[in-house]
């Protein structure tokens, strides 16, 4: 047995432990949790440095489901693709594991917590081990579980409960179509290994390539909340913010990217498959920033933003431009998980207040808040050096050069992106304060175990770029990293035309902030003017363009009302009415045929005389 | 004159019928701790007889196992034969691990007339175990008909309000249908004993006859199958069924969802494919497009039901949907799938009720509205009852999965649009189950009696922890299941394809590749 296995078998463990004995172990839960998480993530280092040279091995570690030719291996497949997004999930993990000891200090549920934190661990490490689609889908499934159990983690909420149903049922939808794309890949392929998946994919039909991924792809929006089934992240900021940091904006909504990423050789099979994975990502990306430019909860500003960026990730990947994906994947783990962090510790520091409008003047009062989360919003925005400003301005230069359209919409989401973020920090941080004295007076920052983390993220969103995304001849030093997994499309970053990208992307970056600073900092701002619908377009964006509204009343609706009917009337009123009118009529029958009963003999005798008479009449006449 | 051995399916058949007489003569109904710890034992024993049905069942065999063969009535051609294949083998391990479950999990609920209950469960046992092993058609019908007896007093005298409608419902329907199979078993009899000279109710000699595809081959299908799509049951023949698991107590409900519905599904693998293969490929697209609908039919019914039984009862009619499709794919997968996915619903749904029983047994309600916020109070209870749907509901690493997946993948070889209307009902049953947990579990206390609601007793534990091991089990190793089961699922493929004449109509466009 390989040790690969530690990875995520420290976790599983942890979260065992914390489940059986939560009771007992308590406030201690996180000496469980904690070491666990830092001990996959030791191995995780391992595990990258095995494949630092970019060689690739599987391990087996049982036969799971067989009949007859179907097989099924829990295996799993570690190449560079795996080493990266291991650290990623591993550390950052970690990160946040620290950071909840102090956020999720008082409540109730400590242990149960730390056991969801990490059986989510122990699922999305599983995920990125995974060998096979079939495996993919089982801890695509598992985490999928732990988002449900941790959106609605404070059950007694409606909300919370609420929103952790629609979550799952809605990433099901997705996943009603990743299960189809596993049947066909069987049935085309006679497998579900990658390797042998991947090798075969070159000489598949292209109408069978582009079922298959479209189907796939089905998978990664449900996953990883792209339009049309991006409604259930919102709502999943009703889960604690350490949540939100690690499973709704640094790791396993990043899945459904990687699942593109890794099954590109399926995907460039078809180019209608990539056409859709690049319009939809697009789409994604301008749609869903434009909702974040009026939100007025801090943690639904950053949940716009993360399906916004996800957007950004999969319009690299339908462009070709996959080792971009995955590294704006990386950066944004680090400075969302950041942002998420600091809204957390902004909440923490206000006792639960989430509402911008009731903040404000908070950077005296939180400094390392403050700090750290603006390093975040200038990751975020693409600040020049730092992390975001790499990954994302590749992905803008691969549609500068793959298609000037999508090229054009995703600027203006760049610009949009700089004006909610710097928007959230203004308000939060700076303007103001419009909370009760009270408030103000008790906001505090907050205690070195959740700063410290916040500290951590910011030093990565800072060095993370400049160490592995600097551009040369033969691309970033992260994509060559890559390359025995992802291809790379030469020639794409040219010269003159790469550095006037750099401007322009940058100018329109600083309009945005601009933009936001003469919104919210050149006068002061009235609360009660924030998140106004004082227009038709500000009104539509407050209601995120109606989408739920519309999915409640095209199809949420319209199924309770036929449940309804053939729960009530047809099943009850048409078949069983019928089975019971059967018997009834055989009821009906059976009283009328006794009449005939008459314990007469006489009547009997006639009966028989009668009958005689047929019949003899019968054969005479024949 | 000597007595000839008794093997060991005998044993597993007629023990608990011996330990039913015994409890009769020596148990005396006032001891009522003595006759639940008698019914108990028995099933205990039973069960333990049991295992090593399965210990030494040689999964590279696809033949009859443990076969014992009689004569009873030579005269008629009836034997006393009996065997189990690897599709059987499971599901007399089911019923007998089923049972011991059920008793205990009765050990307050029925205080009434407690020794007719116990004698009752253990003929029903009896009943089940023998419907499963029997390898000749007049004892089949013999043990599928006395099995409706016990089952009807154990819904008519210990149900609830409406027990005695809910019970005559269910004998009668379930009588129709086997009315029309006694005429076909009959009619295979004489048309067998007719073309060949032996006259004989053998299974295995009467499955070797090759029957001729046409009018008559049809007619006895269609005959079989009624019987056991009732069973199944099959949309649209399930009406029954929610009546009979409202009213039936809590044990008859896990017997009746554990094992007695797959005396149906059991029927058409072992009786409608390999007798009728032409009527059976014939009909097979009649039977998708029936099990199919049930899939939708039931979630949708299911997720609008107020009664949390009334739930569980319609989400068995999507799952049966489920096996039912796996069967009559007629590939390994499907078949696979579809035998694993049996007792895989026996699990989860029976477990569903025996929870539905136990907050049943604390608050004499079962309607939705009236809980919530149960994890505050009962978090024991509320952490295996999301297990449970969690497995319903198909989650990988649980048992559901691995049956519908097989089943979904050999339908998907099949047709794929098939495949894609199935797949729905995987987001479906997310609804209603997840649906019904939230309204149950989460939220805030909205009824002061759930405030002081116990949780699960020690009892109660040992009654939940076995189904849960099974179902975690079967999720993350099914091939020691699967296992025993591939050979002569191979091997009733093969049967069915040897003896289906090749040239046949052309297939309805749901189901032909």
């Amino acid at each position: 047995m390989s040790t690969v296995w530690l990875i995520p078998a420290f976790p599983l463990a942890g979260a065992l432990v914390n489940m059986v004995f939560g009771r007992v172990i308590g406030r201690s839960a996180h000496w469980i949790a904690v070491p666990a998480l830092v001990a996959s993530f030791l191995g995780s280092c391992v595990v990258f440095a095995r494949v630092w040279s970019g060689q690739a091995f599987t391990t087996t570690l049982f036969t799971w489901i067989v009949a007859a030719d179907f097989e099924t291996t829990v295996v799993a497949l570690v190449d560079p693709l795996t080493g990266v997004m291991l650290l990623v999930v591993t550390g950052v993990g970690m990160l946040i594991h620290v950071y909840s000891i102090g956020y999720m200090h008082d409540d109730p549920g400590y242990a149960r917590f730390f056991a969801y934190l990490n059986l989510f661990v122990f699922s999305m490490t599983m995920l990125v081990l995974a060998g096979n689609f079939l495996l993919l889908y089982v801890f695509w499934e598992a985490v999928g579980l732990c988002s449900y159990l941790l959106i609605g983690f404070w059950y007694t909420r409606d909300s919370a409960a609420q929103a952790g149903k629609k979550a799952f049922i809605v990433n099901r939808v997705g996943d009603f179509g990743f299960g189809l794309a596993i049947m066909w890949i069987w049935i085309a392929f006679g497998t579900l290994d990658y390797v042998a998946v991947f090798k075969g994919a070159e000489t598949l039909a292209p109408a069978t390539a582009t079922g298959i991924a479209l189907l796939l792809f089905m998978g990664a929006c449900g996953k990883s909340a792209q339009v049309p089934l991006h409604v259930w992240l919102p709502d999943a900021m009703e889960g604690p913010t350490p949540v939100s940091a690690l499973i709704h904006a640094a790791t396993m909504v990043t899945a459904g990217v990687y699942m593109v990423a890794r099954s590109h050789a399926l995907f460039e099979r078809s180019t209608v498959a990539l056409d859709v994975v690049l319009w939809v990502g697009v789409i994604t990306a301008v749609f869903a920033a434009t909702i974040g430019l009026v939100q007025t909860d801090i943690k639904r500003v950053l949940a716009y933003s993360t399906v916004s960026q996800l957007g950004y990730m999969f319009a690299a990947l339908g462009l070709g431009a996959y080792t971009a994906g995955i590294f704006h994947l990386v950066t944004h783990a680090f400075f969302k998980a950041l942002l998420f962090l600091g809204a957390g510790s902004v909440i923490h520091g206000l006792h639960g207040e989430q509402d911008l409008r009731k903040m404000g003047a908070l950077a005296p009062r939180m400094r390392v808040t403050a700090m750290t989360m603006t390093i975040g919003a200038l990751g975020l925005v693409g600040f020049p050096g730092l992390a975001g400003f790499f990954s994302k301005d590749e992905i803008l230069a691969a549609a500068f050069f793959g298609s000037r359209a999508a090229w054009a919409l995703l600027l203006a989401g760049a610009f949009m992106t700089a004006f909610y973020t710097f928007r959230l920090i203004f308000l939060a941080f700076f303007t103001g304060p419009r909370m009760s004295k009270d408030v103000a007076h008790h906001a505090h920052e907050s205690p070195r175990v959740m700063t410290w983390p916040l500290i951590a993220l910011a030093a990565l969103t800072v060095v993370a770029g400049a160490a592995v995304g600097i551009p040369s001849e033969h691309g970033t030093p992260f994509a060559r990293f890559l390359s025995p997994v992802l291809p790379v499309h030469e020639g794409e970053h040219g010269g003159a035309a790469g550095v006037m990208l750099l401007v322009l992307s940058v100018i329109v970056v600083a309009a945005g902030i601009l933009l936001a600073w003469f919104m919210y900092m050149a006068a002061p701002v009235k609360a009660e003017t924030i998140g106004q619908p004082r227009t038709v377009l500000v009104r539509l964006l407050l209601n995120a363009w109606y989408v739920d509204w519309l999915y409640d009343r095209a199809i949420v609706r319209p199924l309770y009302a036929l449940s309804v009917f053939l729960a009530r009337v047809f099943d009850l009123g048409v078949i069983d009415g019928l089975v019971n009118g059967l018997g009834r009529a055989v009821v009906w029958w059976s009283a009328g045929l006794r009449r005939l009963q008459t314990g007469y003999v006489v009547n009997y005798a006639l009966t028989m005389l009668a009958g005689a008479v047929i019949f003899v009449a019968y054969f005479l006449a024949r | 004159m000597s007595l000839p051995p008794i093997g060991l399916l005998t044993v597993v058949t007629f023990l608990p019928a011996v330990g039913a007489l015994l409890i009769l003569l020596l148990v005396p109904r006032r001891h009522e701790e003595a006759l639940r710890w008698g019914g108990l034992v028995v099933s205990l024993a039973t069960f333990a007889a049991s295992v090593p049905l399965w210990t030494g069942f040689d999964a590279g065999d696809a033949d009859m196992q443990f076969e014992e063969l009689l004569r009873w009535m030579p005269g008629l051609g009836v034997g006393y034969h009996v065997g189990v294949d690897g599709i059987s083998v499971l599901l007399v391990l089911l019923t007998t691990f089923l049972m011991p479950v059920a008793l205990a999990s009765a050990w307050h609920a029925i205080e009434d007339r407690t020794k007719e209950f116990v004698i009752a469960m253990l003929l029903l046992e009896a009943g089940m175990v023998g419907v499963f092993v029997s390898l000749d058609l007049f004892l089949f019908f013999v043990f599928w008909e006395a099995m409706l007896i016990p089952m009807y007093f154990v819904i008519g005298v210990w149900g609830g309000a409406n027990r005695v409608y809910a019970a005559v419902k269910f004998v009668l329907y379930t009588m129709v249908g086997s009315a029309l199979m006694l005429v076909a078993i009959l009619a295979l009899y004489y048309q067998h004993g007719a073309a060949t000279g032996t006259y004989t109710f053998d299974l295995p000699t009467l499955t070797r006859y090759v029957l001729a595809p046409g009018l008559a081959q049809n007619l006895m299908f269609v005959a079989f199958a009624l019987a056991f799509a009732i069973k199944v049951p099959l949309f649209p023949f399930h009406t029954w069924l929610p009546d009979a698991h409202v009213e039936a107590p809590t044990a008859g409900s896990v017997i009746l969802a554990g094992v007695l519905l797959k005396m149906g599904t059991y029927g058409f693998l072992r009786f409608c494919l390999p007798l009728f293969p032409d009527a059976s490929v014939d009909f097979g697209p009649w039977v998708y497009a029936l099990a199919v609908i049930g899939i939708v039919y039931g979630a949708f019914v299911s997720t609008v039901q107020p009664d949390l039984k009334k739930l569980v009862a319609y989400s068995s009619v999507s799952h049966l949907g489920f096996v039912m499709l796996g069967l009559f794919t007629l590939t390994p997968q499907g078949l696979v799938g579809g035998v694993i996915q049996m007792v895989n619903h026996g699990l989860s749904t029976g477990a569903l009720f025996l929870m539905v029983g136990m907050i049943y047994e604390r608050r004499h309600t079962r309607l939705i509205s009236e809980f919530g916020g149960l994890w505050a109070v009962i978090p024991g209870f509320s952490a295996l009852l999301l297990i449970v749907c969690l497995s319903s509901l198909g989650l990988p690493g649980l048992n559901g999965f691995v049956g519908e997946f097989l089943i979904l993948v050999g339908t998907f070889s099949v047709n794929k649009w098939l495949a894609a209307a199935a797949t729905t009902g995987i987001i479906f049953a997310a609804v209603y189950l997840l649906w019904m947990y939230q309204r149950v579990a989460f939220g805030e206390i909205r009824h002061e009696a759930n405030r002081r609601l116990a949780d699960l007793t020690p009892r109660e534990w040992a009654v939940l922890v076995p189904v849960v091991v099974l179902i975690v089990w079967i999720g993350v190793y099914p091939k020691a299941f699967t296992a025993k089961t591939e050979a002569s699922v191979l091997a009733l493929i093969a049967q069915v394809e040897s003896k289906a004449a090749v040239a046949r109509a052309p297939l309805p466009w749901w189901a032909s590749r």
